[in-house]
């Protein structure tokens, strides 16, 4: 503990990112270029998400870690141990006790309260990047709110799979003005987004932007009228915990075709078969 | 009557060398006009300068708006000007791939403007896509093809296609037809001139080929240079050229 300054960063840069986050906060949904630090992890390993939430962290929280919904994958359990170490704070899996929530390509499944932070790893956090490679150009577009582009994609995606086949980070318009990449979430999470009543917070490494949702923003999933946005899921109950209005993972259990279908949110699950709920193929 | 687009002493310069200098000239709606001169006379400069990709030095672009009538193009904002270039202007590219996405299908191509300014239909986008590569002679079962497939030919005119579609008043061509072969040529040209008369298009073509000018040119203006050396009706200058610079242009042609 006593080699490091609190959450591994030195307090003139949480200020800086703090900084970012107020702006962010204040412009929902526009990229706020900041001068992201190098961390010890490679990037594509949440170092965006772990800036910010080093930026955020009192000792008082309770910190919570999900990759792809998953308390105890090797990205959740590095970076809960990372912040362990760094910073002595509380850690916890169970969503309803964390303060602050870092999530790799998820939103729990319990609804979140106004006493608790949502922080997203982000790999890419410019939705027109495939499409317009020029930074200068995408920041023009962002600015004037140029946005047929990204309905350009939408509209080759019908016309090659006769639906919109884009099924994760699935690009989002915040309160009618930023078009924002909601970082590769499950298109069955981008209701979510909308009104919520926690604050959601951006944070790409790699390429130095934070973006945020305050409380209770307008979120709207781009769509075609005659090909309107379906948050979509595998059509079956979970395996472990019958939950049938929760996001599944798809996991091959032989080489001989057999499979079972569970909820991607351990804590979730867990704390529903602990309720007494039982699937079909829970021990 | 008024003019559709006003041109009023433009000027750019590229440090000591002289893109073009003061070139003014009047464009009236359903006219065409044609600017012919050799490389480096400063013709794509001043189309780029109309057409608000380049900052001109000095001078008026005035514009007659929809909405707000004659309006300086070059003094309004970004966003206005950009907005202008994807409804009421056309910009078509020589090279066909400067102006179309190669990675997009042709449906996606010509929808892009549409949805640009706020289609969200995609029936309706793919009705006028699939009829707007009809007009351009393109199956319309390539829909879905990406312009990588097509011949040059194909190329062009579904760039003309994607330009068009939103109902543009103006069009601004660079050779158009540069890089074709003689009987591609004449296929886009006929195609042009029937678009155009259609639609009542006003258009400036930037060329080097003085028989793209006779076909579709009211007007012509010959630039030397970066000054206009000669302007008048087409026929007028082609078939009686007063400056020594249009004489030689003219009698450079080889007769077949």
């Amino acid at each position: 503990m006593t080699e490091y300054n609190f959450a591994y960063l030195d307090e003139q840069t949480k200020r800086m990112i703090r900084r970012a986050i107020l702006k962010g906060l204040a412009i929902p949904g526009y990229q706020v270029p900041f001068a992201s630090r190098e961390m010890p992890m490679p990037y594509g390993w949440g170092t965006g998400g772990v800036q910010v939430s080093a930026a955020l962290l009192t000792p008082d929280d309770t910190f919570k870690v999900i990759d792809q919904g998953a308390d105890d994958t090797t990205n959740a359990v590095s970076i809960r141990s990372f912040f362990e170490r760094t910073a002595g704070v509380a850690t916890t899996t169970a969503t309803s006790e964390a303060s602050v929530i870092q999530t790799r390509h998820r939103i729990p499944e319990d609804a979140l309260t106004e006493n608790q932070i949502l922080v997203y790893q982000v790999p890419i956090p410019e939705p027109l990047r495939f499409l317009e490679p020029r930074e200068s150009e995408t920041r023009k577009m962002h600015s004037l709110e140029e946005y047929g582009l990204m309905h350009v994609k939408l509209y080759e995606d019908i016309s090659r799979h006769g639906h919109i086949a884009t099924s994760y980070a699935y690009p989002v318009k915040v309160e009618g003005r930023y078009v924002m990449d909601p970082s590769p979430i499950p298109k069955f999470d981008n209701p979510k987004l909308g009104n919520m009543a926690a604050i959601q917070l951006f944070g790409a490494g790699r390429e130095q932007r934070i973006y945020a949702l305050p409380p209770y923003t307008q979120v709207v999933s781009l769509d075609f009228e005659d090909h309107p946005f379906e948050a979509s899921k595998a059509d079956h109950p979970c395996g472990l915990c019958d939950a049938t209005d929760s996001y599944l993972d798809e996991v091959i259990i032989d080489d001989q075709g057999g499979r079972m279908f569970v909820c991607s949110d351990t804590d979730y699950c867990t704390a529903r078969q602990a309720a007494g709920h039982k699937g079909k193929d829970a021990a | 009557m008024r003019p559709l687009l006003s041109v009023q002493g433009v000027s750019k310069r590229y440090g000591a060398h002289i893109g073009c200098a003061d070139v003014s000239f009047d464009l009236y709606p359903g006219e065409v006009m044609g600017i012919v001169g050799e490389s480096g006379s400063g013709k794509s400069t001043l189309l780029n300068c109309m057409a608000g990709h380049i900052a001109p030095d000095a001078g008026k672009v005035i514009f007659d708006t929809r909405a707000d009538g004659p309006k300086d193009t070059v003094t309004m904002s970004e966003a206005q000007r950009r907005m202008l270039s994807r409804t009421d202007w056309a910009f078509v590219h020589q090279h066909a791939r400067d102006g179309l996405r190669m990675g997009v299908s042709a449906g996606g191509n010509v929808g892009e403007r549409l949805m640009a300014v706020g289609e969200r239909h995609y029936g309706d986008i793919r009705g006028k896509a699939t009829d707007w590569l009809e007009r351009v002679e393109i199956d319309a079962t390539r829909v879905d093809d990406r312009p990588t497939t097509f011949s040059g030919g194909m190329q062009q005119r579904l760039q003309i296609a994607r330009n068009l579609v939103t109902g543009p008043r103006l069009v601004f061509m660079d050779e158009p037809t540069g890089g074709l072969d003689v009987s591609v040529q004449a296929r886009l040209l006929d195609l042009l001139r029937g678009l155009v008369r259609d639609m009542g298009l006003s258009a400036i073509i930037v060329t080097h080929d003085l028989a793209v000018v006779r076909l579709l040119a009211d007007r012509l203006m010959v630039m030397k240079s970066g000054r206009v050396v000669e302007a008048g009706l087409t026929d007028q200058v082609l078939d009686d050229p007063q400056h020594a610079y249009s004489q030689l242009l003219v009698s450079s042609v080889l007769q077949v």
